[in-house]
């Protein structure tokens, strides 16, 4: 990985922002549930910042990307409007989705944030599609479909990536490997020890890097998006991370082997890249302090604006189920 | 638009194709050997399309049929009008969850940001000792789904023009064909048909038959049988399942009095279920007899030819029904 394209400083703070309004908007989103101010199911991201953070720095607003359940990290690295999430999290007409889908089913095309699915494996069949749009359109743009290590062992993967390649379409397969598929350990799940092994099955190049780390992550992930841009096809980029929280929220672990916890969480991407960013002089501690008061701060604003929003009218029922509204 | 042609319901449909792809290059094919070099599909309704509008917009898939699914979805939602075939009714259990979670859903899910304007063919029916897994209806499973439409042609006129109204139409549709009526010929005017509209394809004053499919040239062959025998016969051809034209088909059994509804599908929890409850719910009072209800067999399509034969209603099944209704 030594020949990966790095970022540069600029870059590196940019994923540094990222990866903060992830971290800080989890943790609020996890205070006010606590707090029983919001009430949904809710996957928390937390210990998986810097995977799209790193990836996203690469992409532009009309590239597609597809997640799943535990997206929230995905869609704001993409830039999805924080007022409207939090909004549609507590259920509100001002939601980005009118509060008819919830946290699994965030959409923003404006940033091309096109599908958000509740259901493991099935968001990469549908990014193989945005794929095929976006060859078809012939603008360079690609699709990115995330998933994770649960969703590999889905015959969606198979054939997904089967006909991503087939095709030569502009796909970056992302598979962020927390180790846990639910409460099954990944070792558990598989008798391979890299995922990526898998791309070779389908004529793909497959890469396996540490995802919490943003110079492996941002390299791997431009590598894959210049490909796709050329016209050279799909990659599958494993990336390697821990989630901080459980499967759902109020998951004890219970199923995690002693010691795991501790050791991934001396790891955490988080405080590793803050540090490294005051020691390489890219920001000082006053500079990020600043970046953090201005995240939470406008957190503060989604927040009470999510609040202080009217719910849907029961008349949504009848709209959007078809283009027209049903009798 | 052009003057009227006889086709058989394959041509009709790959006309409609042609049609389509000429009028909106957004307009895409894929499915499994759906390209001129796979022969233009099993039963040839793709032939020629890939060879005048190139192999990027009319795409042979592996047999992949949550991919081809999916890749459909993803290709609306990117601004295209794919129309996927998953080749039998059967194999469309496969790539259900691309279907019932997502591209019946994404709309609503998205409170309109998105939309999923895609037209899945597929064909089946009894009649060709076809068995268990290659022969099933199914719509009732999709009617009962919330965001996909479902149409099934029962003439080449209607093949026609129902797909060129489901290419066109803003939200996915299930477009079901029947295997043993495809080589039917028939005129075709080359007219869109409407979605949601039923067709009064006999008039009568007995009885009404509401049916889709091949169960309506049954009960047309049962109506003539009647005629003789002095029953005037009324068949309300529903041509769109979901969603279903009540007006008309509340219209025509005010008229009559008298109402069976007809699917080869399964009896048990079948589309004639819904219809027959709406009936007796509006226009109890004005029934001279029950609604009654002719269907598949609860069992399996069986594959030795008696069996099979007696699995759907038939002609001469529908006639001793309609006999027996009117005589109540």
């Amino acid at each position: 990985m030594s020949n990966y394209p790095r970022p540069d400083a600029a870059t590196l703070l940019e994923i540094y922002k990222k990866a903060t309004l992830i971290k800080q908007n989890d943790e609020r989103i996890i205070k006010q549930m606590m707090a029983g101010k919001l009430v949904m199911p809710y996957y928390s991201p937390r210990g998986q910042e810097i995977i799209p953070s790193a990836l996203s720095v690469s992409l532009d607003d009309d590239d597609y990307i597809c997640t799943i359940y535990r997206g929230l990290h995905d869609m704001l690295a993409k830039g999805f409007p924080l007022g409207e999430m939090w909004a549609e999290l507590a259920g509100k007409v001002t939601g980005t989705c009118k509060g008819k889908g919830g946290p699994m089913h965030l959409t923003h095309p404006a940033k091309g944030m096109m599908v958000t699915t509740g259901v493991v494996g099935s968001s990469m069949p549908i990014a193989t599609g945005l794929g095929w749009a976006a060859k078809l359109d012939g603008k360079n743009r690609v699709s990115v479909a995330n998933f994770g290590d649960g969703a590999a062992n889905i015959g969606s993967f198979h054939e997904s990536l089967n006909m991503a390649a087939l095709w030569k379409l502009p796909v970056i397969f992302v598979c962020q490997n927390n180790q846990y598929a639910e409460h099954t350990a990944f070792t558990e799940s598989t008798l391979i020890s890299q995922l990526s092994t898998r791309a070779a099955g389908y004529g793909m190049p497959g890469v396996t890097v540490n995802g919490n780390d943003p110079d492996e992550m941002y390299g791997a992930a431009k590598i894959a998006i210049d490909r796709a841009r050329a016209g050279e096809g799909p990659t599958l980029i494993e990336a390697l991370t821990f989630r901080f929280n459980g499967h759902l929220m109020g998951d004890a672990g219970h199923y995690m082997k002693a010691g795991d916890y501790a050791a991934a969480q001396k790891l955490d991407p988080m405080p590793i890249l803050r540090k490294r960013l005051v020691a390489e002089g890219i920001a000082s501690e006053d500079a990020l302090a600043a970046i953090e008061k201005a995240i939470d701060a406008e957190i503060d604003v989604a927040m009470a604006d999510a609040y202080a929003a009217d719910y849907p009218d029961v008349i949504e029922l009848k709209r959007d189920v078809f283009a027209e509204e049903i009798a | 638009m052009s003057e009227t042609k006889q086709l058989n319901i394959v041509q009709a449909i790959n006309l409609a194709l042609h049609d389509a792809m000429e009028a909106d290059p957004k307009v895409l094919i894929l499915g499994e050997e759906v390209g001129d070099r796979q022969e233009g599909g099993v039963m040839g309704v793709t032939k020629g399309l890939s060879t005048k509008y190139g192999e990027d917009r009319v795409k042979s898939t592996p047999i992949s049929e949550t991919a081809i699914i999916g890749a459909a979805i993803g290709a609306s939602i990117g601004g295209y009008r794919p129309v996927a075939e998953i080749m039998l009714m059967n194999f469309i259990t496969v790539p259900m969850d691309m279907i019932v979670n997502h591209a019946a859903k994404l709309r609503f899910m998205s409170g309109g940001q998105t939309s999923v304007p895609i037209v899945i063919r597929t064909m089946t029916g009894v009649g060709f000792s076809t068995g268990g897994q290659h022969s099933d209806y199914l719509e009732a499973w999709f009617a009962h789904t919330a965001g996909i439409k479902v149409v099934a042609p029962s003439n080449p006129d209607d093949a026609y023009g129902l797909m060129r109204s489901a290419i066109e139409d803003n939200d996915p549709v299930l477009f079901i064909e029947n295997l043993p009526t495809y080589w039917t010929p028939g005129p075709v005017t080359c007219q869109h048909v409407p979605i949601g509209k039923a067709k009064v394809a006999l008039e009568g004053k007995d009885v009404t038959i509401i049916a889709h499919s091949k169960m309506v040239t049954e009960a047309l062959t049962a109506a003539k049988t009647l005629a003789a025998e002095g029953i005037s016969v009324e068949i309300v051809d529903l041509r769109t399942i979901s969603p279903w034209d009540r007006a008309t088909v509340l219209a025509s059994v005010e008229k009559t009095g008298r109402a069976i509804v007809v699917h080869e599908a399964v009896k048990q929890f079948g589309i004639g279920a819904e219809i027959a409850s709406v009936i007796a719910e509006d226009l109890w009072g004005k029934l001279q007899a029950p609604v009654r209800r002719l269907g598949g067999a609860f069992s399996a399509v069986p594959f030795s030819k008696p069996l099979e034969t007696a699995f759907a209603p038939t002609a001469p099944v529908i006639a001793t029904a309609i006999r027996d209704i009117v005589a109540a």
